[in-house]
């Protein structure tokens, strides 16, 4: 062990990072309670009032939509968790893990509205599968009149979140599975007789739970507030909450934004009141789980069960959005294609031949944009890591909440207000404050795949270093990055997608100007344009698979000499 | 109805006059416009023009304003593709919050409407500048009051008008005979036909329309519509859109449960077959849409036979905008004969001009009668009469009533 020197300085460097992410999330709030409480200056706004939350609370369809948005966020977070535990559980210590991984983490970075167009596109009365159905069995010429997707219980927007939210919910549990030692306990369950996944499930799973609390959390906040996913798959009589919102705000009266403050806030309560409530829920389970641990039953036949239940679920969720996302590639190419023809009546380049110069170009300023977000933050994880792992001393609890507040507050609740907020300071809207609001979203997602390889790092490395006299930038400069070289890339990787997929920081601090792959694809969905929506989504998915490839390429370049490296990362 | 509406253009042509009068006596901006500095200052600026970006034609013929403007002026031309025009006037309302007067990030906005009476009660946008551009003088205000009176409100040159539009009605002959030209033959066709045929969900833009619409055809006296709604007499106005609505909203695509969302989502509705008539606000788009390969060339528009609502499209400058020289170059750019032939031509808009056709040269004229009419696009003839927008108070007020009677189905 390191002696870790005397080092204040470390100590400040987290601190300086948790300001920086907490501070413009409390300045983004203070820009909607202002208006909430009929504070609004620029709208004549001057005194302090009650009444806006009355007539909120007065309007048509506000405690449905609320209640709406509350029960598809429940349900479609416990459907993604328990469908993530099943797939990790069936698939663990396999090689199909590895594939499937490798397959969902590119569609990460798919905006949601682009994964929802596509399920769209595949499921409603006039889509692929109905086209198909009356192709091959019932001659129907015109498309029957079912309420799917938009229907009033919400399952289509409970499935276009789920199909989102699982391979997020993957890629979380894999770098929490470090913390824990599976494979050490995985040994132990399989000789005291347990079968693969039923041993996973009662050794493994209630630990990597625990792990996971934040990112449920963060899922959880997400499902109850999204927008774009709404709009396209959601009930509409009444909408989500988040939709009333919306249209609060951009309603042309102007005095309709103090109601979207209001509705803005009531969000944010909603996702508290969501995590409260999923904590009690948590206390109910406790003992129904642990009676199970507890029974010692392991026969093997369970295993084969849960594995049956996974398939089902996979076959719900990530084949509708490969297959809505193939959809959606073939609308990028076609000319004519009307009901029932399962394909296009012509193909054409035209889309891709008249959108090629800004294609491009929003390609090439998503990727700067992403690129240099995703820098600056690997160069603050680093700095607050190393500063961790100096002083020895993991971040508190609170800390992950901090980390994580700019993923729980809704981003409607937040983001305006610093636009607000940037805009008094005399910051000029464009790509500078962009990618400084990329940086609030894209370093939580960073810093949690680099926290556990950072500390598992094997420290002997830096004491034969640090006994030749080399100083810690040294052992940091050429021992620890050249090692962690693969971890290092894959956190840059999963950086580059959270950064292409972010639409309203974007949208708000570029003012509308920096024109990024996300922000014309949302700009489109709007206009529902099948085609185009089908080509920028396929540039989304390949600008992060970019990322992704390179990240498992580089390496395997990088260390061709040395094959103990391309064993112990690989 | 006719004598009716010749009225109203008289009543308009006397505020015409007013505004005339006024803004010549008053000491406006505008009247002291000199238009060589505007154009020296113009020159080199970037002009943010914001507009919405939902569709790819719109696109393409902004980004060719774009290449006349630098061409012509040296002024670059940006365009800031929205999905909602609210969410420029949010940035001008937050710019002003932050107490930005005069470095605004947006010099143009695409508006109309409720957008424009907001931001202008507000005090949100600069002018008068309209009336002083050099191509104001081709303007058709005679012909057509829409270019000076948005949604009755009088515009008094704080914007400047560059597309008029129609309600124009959608349908494909390959699957619908004979379309219904009022709205007691739409009701009977939905009877018939349940299911085949929706409208955008209010308070969109479009849905509302359709509303508006639908409340012409069916009140005593649609003058009322000309004046601000009037609490005292609005449920008796409105009683029969109500009881109208009643009676068709179960007929509807997915039997009223669900809306789509805006106009493009409806006319996917009709490319794929969902519903039998969709409607859009532009008389070309049907044929734009047929040469894009989006809908069969079997497709057709109509009409109401008691004509349907018009209205115009206009460009507005912030208070605050930070190029309003450029932004006043583009707005004169857009009233050049040339560059509204262009948006006229069925291949490339299909937007109808706001000049006055017969006041251009012999060559332009020419060009204009020559242009293609487009598949699908009636002649103006065939588009009949076009019908006054209310007064944009009656939309919201419409649009909020929906909403309390079905924005949460039963």
């Amino acid at each position: 062990m390191i002696r870790p020197p005397a080092f204040s300085a470390a100590q400040g460097v987290s601190v300086t990072i948790l300001l920086l992410l907490l501070a413009p999330v409390i300045m983004g709030l203070t820009g909607v309670i202002a208006p909430a409480f009929g504070l609004f200056p620029a709208l004549g706004g001057h005194e302090l009032t009650l009444t806006y939350w009355k007539d909120a609370f007065a309007s048509t369809g506000f405690w449905e939509a609320s209640f709406l948005s509350f029960r598809v966020g429940m349900i479609a977070t416990l459907s993604s968790v328990t469908l993530a535990f099943l797939i990790m559980a069936s698939l663990n210590e396999t090689a199909l893990l590895k594939m499937v991984l490798r397959i969902l983490s590119p569609l990460l970075s798919i905006p949601h509205a682009a994964a929802a167009l596509g399920l769209a596109f595949l499921l409603s009365p006039s889509g692929w599968g109905s086209r198909f159905v009356a192709q091959s069995f019932t001659g129907w010429d015109t498309p029957p009149d079912w309420l799917f997707p938009h229907d009033q219980f919400g399952f289509a927007l409970i499935l276009g979140l789920v199909l989102k939210e699982v391979p997020f919910l993957l890629l979380m549990m894999l770098s929490a599975l470090n913390q824990i030692r599976a494979q050490e306990a995985m040994r132990v369950v399989k000789t005291l007789g347990y079968g693969r996944i039923t041993g996973w499930m009662k050794a493994i799973a209630p630990q990597l739970y625990a792990q996971m609390r934040l990112p449920i959390f963060a899922v959880l906040a997400f499902s109850l507030s999204t927008i774009d996913v709404a709009l396209i798959l959601g009930p509409t009589r009444p909408a989500p909450l988040s939709v009333f919102v919306l249209e609060w705000m951009n309603n042309p009266v102007l005095e309709k934004r103090f109601l979207g403050a209001v509705g803005a806030l009531v969000q944010l309560g909603a996702v508290c009141l969501s995590i409260l409530i999923w904590v009690l829920g948590e206390k109910f389970a406790a003992p129904l789980f642990s009676a199970s641990y507890k029974s010692g039953y392991r026969a093997y036949s369970r295993d084969r069960m849960v594995f049956g239940v996974m398939l089902i679920g996979v076959g719900l969720t990530i084949i509708p959005t490969l297959l809505g996302l193939v959809g959606l590639g073939l609308w990028s190419i076609a000319g004519l294609w009307p009901y029932p023809e399962i394909l296009p009546n012509q193909l054409s380049l035209r889309i891709w031949q008249n959108e090629s110069a800004e294609l491009l170009q929003s390609f090439g300023l998503s990727c700067l944009i992403a690129a240099t977000a995703t820098l600056i933050s690997l160069l603050l994880v680093i700095a607050a890591l190393q500063s961790e792992f100096l002083r020895q001393k993991r971040a508190p609890k609170w800390a992950f909440w901090v980390l994580f507040l700019p993923l729980l507050v809704p981003q409607i609740s937040f983001v305006p207000g610093l636009q607000l907020c940037a805009f008094s300071l005399g910051i000029a809207p464009g790509v500078f404050p962009v990618i400084l609001g990329h940086i609030l979203f894209v370093f939580p997602y960073m810093y949690l795949s680099l926290v556990e390889p950072w500390w598992a790092w094997d420290q002997r490395y830096a004491v034969v270093a640090r006994s030749f006299g080399a100083s810690e930038m040294r052992v940091l400069a050429s021992l620890r990055f050249p090692i962690m070289l693969r971890s290092i890339l894959i956190a840059s990787a999963v950086g580059f997608a959270v950064s292409i997929g972010q639409y309203l920081p974007t949208l708000l601090l570029g003012a509308g100007r920096v024109e990024t792959l996300t922000t014309e694809a949302v700009a489109l969905a709007s206009g529902g344009n099948r085609r185009l929506i089908g080509t920028y989504a396929l540039l989304q998915i390949i600008a992060p698979a970019l990322g992704f490839a390179l990240a498992t390429l580089l390496p395997n370049w990088v260390y061709r000499n040395r094959k103990e490296l391309q064993i112990a990362y690989g | 109805m006719a004598i009716k509406s010749k009225g109203m253009t008289m009543k308009i042509r006397l505020t015409t006059l007013a505004t005339l009068l006024l803004t010549s006596f008053s000491p406006a901006k505008a009247e002291n416009l000199d238009w060589d500095r505007v154009l020296e200052k113009a020159k080199g600026t970037t002009v943010y023009w914001n507009a919405w970006g939902g569709s790819p034609q719109i696109n393409d013929f902004i980004e060719w304003v774009g290449d006349e403007a630098l061409a012509q002026y040296g002024v670059t031309l940006n365009h800031v593709k929205l999905s909602d025009t609210a969410d420029a006037v949010t940035t001008v309302l937050s710019e002003k919050g932050a107490g930005n007067s005069d470095k605004g990030s947006i010099d143009l906005i695409w508006i109309n409407g409720e957008n424009f009476r907001s931001m202008k009660e507000n005090g949100l946008l600069y002018g008068p500048f309209a009336e002083a551009l050099p191509n104001w003088a081709y303007v058709d205000v005679e012909g057509k009051p829409a270019v000076i009176t948005d949604f009755t409100v009088s515009t008094e040159g704080f914007e400047s008008p560059w597309a008029m539009a129609q309600l124009v009605f959608e349908y494909d002959m390959a699957r619908l005979d004979t379309p219904p030209k009022s709205l007691a033959e739409l009701k009977t066709f939905l009877a018939n036909n349940p299911g085949r045929f929706t409208f955008p969900q209010p308070p969109d833009y479009l849905g509302t329309t359709f509303l508006k619409q639908a409340l012409y055809g069916l009140i005593e006296d649609p003058a009322v519509l000309q004046n601000p709604v009037e609490e005292a007499q609005y449920d008796q106005v409105t009683a029969p859109l109500w009881a109208f609505l009643d009676e068709i909203t179960p007929n509807l695509w997915r039997k009223g449960r669900a809306f789509p969302q805006n106009e493009t989502a409806l006319g996917q509705l009709l490319a794929d077959g969902e519903i039998d008539i969709s409607f859009a606000f532009n008389p070309g788009r049907a044929s734009a849409a047929i040469a894009n390969g989006e809908l069969p060339d079997t497709v057709r528009s109509f009409v109401f036979k008691d004509g349907t609502i018009g209205n115009a499209s206009f460009v507005a400058i912030p208070f605050n905008a930070a190029h309003k020289e450029g932004a006043m170059v583009i707005a004169n750019l857009l009233l050049d004969p040339k560059v509204q032939l262009q948006a006229q031509n069925p291949e490339i808009l299909g937007f109808q001009t706001v000049l006055d056709v017969d006041a251009l040269g012999e060559s332009e004229q020419e060009a204009f009668k020559n242009l293609p009419l487009g598949v699908a696009t009636l002649s103006p003839t065939g588009l009949g009469q076009s019908l006054l927008e209310p007064h944009s108070s009656w939309m919201s007020r419409i649009a909020e009533d929906w909403i309390e009677r079905y924005g949460v189905s039963g």
